[in-house]
């Protein structure tokens, strides 16, 4: 079992979300996205100039900043 | 209301972004439409009515939300509507093919207990995605029923009307239930009772106990405000105790998704999870490491030339079109105040205004293309790095792309950023993002300064020039007023799919109605004004006698005529009579045809010169005296006559000259002699014009502040523009034109262009420094009303027009100074 923070993954790499270390609105923000504990998600890119990253979470995909997903906690698949 | 017999249903339409809600609503209300402001916020509120089996629905389009917290304003107003405005039934529009996330929104609606519809919209992406959901287990678990639908097919619409109908009969509260987890529900189990004993609260009980442990802080101020209210609040604290509220409040949004995710895997049956899908692979493309930002690029520019090329046709016919309504009314009305009102108020404003719509339609047109298709979110994914270094949020590049059409829905646009700051600093540099009504401006100076290949060029860079400025007035923004922690950039990226043309114009109309709204009341009323202030007051007292200096001119060239009448041989009144005969029919036949006229000679216009005062000639310090001279000079009689056969007249004349050929060559010539006469007199009436014009209330006002704009290069006819242009931007060329046409002669109505390029205070260096300040000077009356509004701070207000106004004055310094200096 490997655990890492979303923002070290690398594009293709999946995992099941453990913990979401942040605070205040961001964090609330993942939540209401659906970016909850427990949720499988995957990296599909990083943009273009390296940031922000595109996940895909609950069937649709989701934009984030590095710094946001190093907030998150995944456990690799 | 006197239809009492009708039937009227109250829905409202709940949705996630991009479930497709406001396709359903389109779907169900058709053109009938309506889009205006919820009371005291500008989130924007769309209203529609459907008749239905005699049924009357009304119809509230509510802000797409993903949640309904107290963390965004779009999120309280949505759910306001429903608490307070007791619509009879909530029709939830769901996306089929994302339903786990959409349920988390249909979870909290369920909270509120109102009677539910719900809309599985685009079901049939859900059914290419192997998405097969149980619709009548989802509906025993709301309570509610459950309608499959394709919005942007229109298929299932009826069946949607049938289910409102028949549930706003039934009117079944949703009987689930959240179970928030032992630690919660205890706590909410001690609050409810103290809820559910207050009968002042109308709000769904649970919920509001809920809402109260969490902290919601729109609820605690609402129930605070209810007698007895306070002692709920203080006692919904003592229950939460030490609990962190940022804890709890997660607590809250876990159990609400772990609701959710228990409905979608008891209802929906088989998934692909992570199955490519062809929006994925569009998305590689557009997204892609190296292509991503090129084509970003060429989308840009594509948008760019759509709107401003395209537009440019549709353009020229509404410009043709309000010159021959102007000549229509110079006919139809006759000469004086009236005329002059319709004619340089009315017209003039509004045409000009009118005249630039396509531009604005066009615009819309392709920002609801990319909205529509999904790039826009894209836009934003490409851009953040980048806007991030200017202090600014992905997401603000779309306000910002917005204000290159218009600065209202741009800051109103800026809504979509959640936190104060961001928002904040989006709102104060949209305005240096141009908007459609400085365009005008800037393609009128660029097209009388500058020739015609070289004008895309200047309009390049005075966009590129506000760019860079919204930039560095981003980082200042951002290092001073608004330091601090950013927004979270979380952000979905909806699939991309090919835009329903329904949806895209039906956006475009919208943009478009609002626009002329405003043009057609505000732009007019300042039309008016402006047209006042530069028309009066009526009566001026003269430097000399203008009337009489006619008089004399008209006189002088009398007995020219009569000069060369004798000396051409027609000496009998007979001779006479026909000759003054001919001359009124070549007059005549001259007006008719002016523009053919006016082409074919332009070849012979140069050798042809006559002795009349060139137009283009310096200022002169008296022109009335100086036409009086000309006049006198004598006439050189066997110079001035020419045998017509010998040169080339107009083909428009033949027919009169076919009559008699001896006395078409005299009268001819008296008709050069009277050409002559007119000019002179013309250079009379301007005199006389700009003496009226320079004292009148806008004149007075225009050098009133002259001396502070001297140093910018500006007269009192920018000033006065400038003045005017604060109710909104376009109204710069409708007063610039007010001040020139009513200057100029009836019979040079040449294009302001021209006008502009005559008047000796205009060189490329004054038009590059009013560019600028057009460019930075606060935005319409609108768009500053619109900032008090989302700021809802008169403070910010001031603070915008001050930074902006003295901003655009130091920047259009600069320009005029050191271009003086360089010798431009």
């Amino acid at each position: 079992m490997t655990f890492k923070n979303m923002s070290e993954m690398k594009p293709g790499d999946r995992g099941t979300i453990k913990k979401i270390n942040g605070t205040g609105n961001i964090k609330h923000r993942l939540i209401d996205m659906g970016v909850v504990p427990g949720t499988v998600i995957q990296i599909i890119k990083y943009a273009p100039l390296g940031d922000p990253i595109e996940i895909k979470v609950k069937n649709f995909n989701l934009s984030l900043r590095k710094s946001e997903a190093a907030t998150i906690d995944v456990e690799v698949i | 209301m006197s239809d009492k017999n009708i039937e009227r249903i109250s829905i409202v339409l709940a949705g996630n972004p991009n479930s497709g809600k406001t396709t359903i609503f389109n779907n169900i209300t058709g053109s009938k439409q309506h889009v205006g402001n919820y009371p005291g916020v500008t989130v924007e509120k769309k209203e529609g009515e459907a008749t239905y089996n005699g049924t009357k629905l009304l119809c509230i389009d509510l802000p797409g939300t993903y949640s309904l917290t107290a963390r965004s304003l779009d999120e309280v107003v949505a759910r306001n509507v429903i608490i307070n405005e007791h619509p009879d039934l909530i029709v939830n529009v769901l996306d089929a093919s994302n339903l786990e996330r959409n349920l988390y929104l249909t979870a909290q609606l369920m909270e509120l207990g109102r009677p539910m519809v719900l809309v599985l919209n685009m079901i049939d992406i859900a059914e290419e995605m192997g998405i097969q959901i149980d619709a009548e287990k989802l509906s025993a678990q709301f309570n509610a029923p459950v309608v499959v639908a394709n919005g942007r097919n229109n298929v299932g619409t009826t069946e949607i009307l049938i289910a409102i109908a028949e549930a706003s009969k039934t009117a079944n509260i949703p009987t689930g239930s959240i179970n928030f987890g032992t630690e919660l529900e205890n706590k909410i189990a001690e609050l409810l009772p103290l809820v559910e004993a207050n009968e002042r609260i109308t709000y769904a009980k649970r919920w509001v106990a809920a809402k109260l442990i969490e902290g919601d802080t729109d609820i605690v101020e609402k129930i605070s405000a209810v007698p007895g209210g306070s002692k709920i609040v203080e006692k919904a604290i003592a229950i939460r105790g030490t609990t962190d509220l940022d804890e709890i409040e997660s607590s809250f949004q876990e159990a609400r998704h772990h609701f959710a995710i228990e409905v979608f895997n008891n209802t929906v049956t088989e998934t692909h999870k992570f199955a490519s899908s062809k929006s994925d692979k569009i998305d590689a493309l557009l997204t892609h490491r190296f292509l991503g930002l090129p084509i970003f690029a060429a989308v840009m520019w594509l948008l760019f030339n759509f709107v401003i090329t395209i537009g440019a046709y549709p353009q020229d016919w509404l410009e043709q079109g309000f010159g021959l309504l102007s000549d229509w009314v110079r006919i139809v009305v006759p000469n004086g105040q009236l005329q002059s009102l319709l004619v340089d108020g009315v017209i003039g404003g509004v045409g000009a205004v009118l005249s630039f719509l396509p531009l604005i339609v066009l615009l819309f047109l392709g920002i609801a293309f990319l909205e529509d298709t999904g790039y826009m979110a894209r836009a934003a994914f490409l851009m953040d790095r980048i806007m991030r270094g200017f202090g600014l949020h992905g997401k603000s590049f779309i306000p910002l792309l917005l204000g290159f059409g218009c600065s209202v829905p741009a800051i109103m646009g800026s809504r979509i950023l959640d936190n104060p700051r961001d928002r904040m600093v989006t709102i104060l540099v949209t305005p240096f993002m141009s908007c459609s009504a400085k365009l005008p401006v800037y393609t009128l100076l660029a097209a009388a300064f500058w020739p015609p290949e070289q004008g895309g060029t200047v309009l390049f860079c005075v966009y590129f020039a506000s760019i860079i400025l919204a930039c560095i007035m981003g980082i200042i923004f951002r290092k001073t007023l608004f330091a601090g922690e950013t927004d979270p950039f979380v952000m979905e990226m909806p699939p991309y799919h090919a835009p329903t043309m329904k949806a895209v114009f039906m956006h475009m109309w919208e943009r478009a109605v609002l626009y002329v709204k405003k043009a057609g009341t505000f732009i007019l009323a300042a039309s008016i004004l402006v047209w006042f202030l530069v028309s009066y007051p009526e009566n001026v007292e003269y430097s000399q006698d203008f009337d009489g200096a006619r008089d004399q001119i008209t006189q002088i060239f009398d007995q020219k005529s009569d000069q060369i009448m004798m000396a051409m041989g027609a000496i009998s009144n007979e001779d006479k009579e026909k000759v003054t005969a001919l001359v009124e029919k070549i007059t005549a036949t001259a007006e008719k045809h002016k523009a053919e006229i006016a082409d074919e000679t332009v070849v012979q216009a140069e050798s042809e010169e006559t002795n009349a005062e060139g137009e283009n000639s310096l200022p002169s310090e008296n022109p009335t005296a100086d036409a009086i001279a000309a006049a006198d000079e004598p006439l050189d009689t066997a110079a001035f006559i020419k045998d017509t056969n010998a040169m080339h007249i107009p083909t428009a004349f033949d027919s009169i000259k076919s009559q008699d050929a001896k006395q078409f060559n005299v009268a001819w010539t008296i008709y050069q002699n009277e050409q002559v006469r007119d000019e002179l007199i013309k250079v009379v009436d301007e005199h006389q014009r700009s003496e009226k014009v320079s004292q009148s209330y806008a004149a007075q006002f225009g050098k009133a502040i002259e001396p502070i704009i001297e140093p910018l290069g500006f007269n009192w006819r920018i000033g006065v523009g400038l003045i005017a242009a604060m109710a909104a931007k376009e109204v710069l060329i409708s007063t610039l034109g007010t001040i020139y046409s009513i200057e100029a002669d009836e019979d040079n109505n040449g294009s302001l262009q021209q006008l502009l390029q005559q008047d000796p205070n205009f060189s490329p260096l004054v038009a590059v420094a009013l560019m600028a300040f057009v460019l930075v000077y606060p935005p319409c009356l609108s768009a500053l009303a619109v900032i008090k509004r989302e700021t809802n701070s008169w403070k910010w207000l001031a603070f915008v027009f001050c930074y902006e106004n003295v901003f655009a004055y130091g920047v259009a310094l600069l320009i005029f100074q050191i271009g003086s200096a360089m010798g431009f």
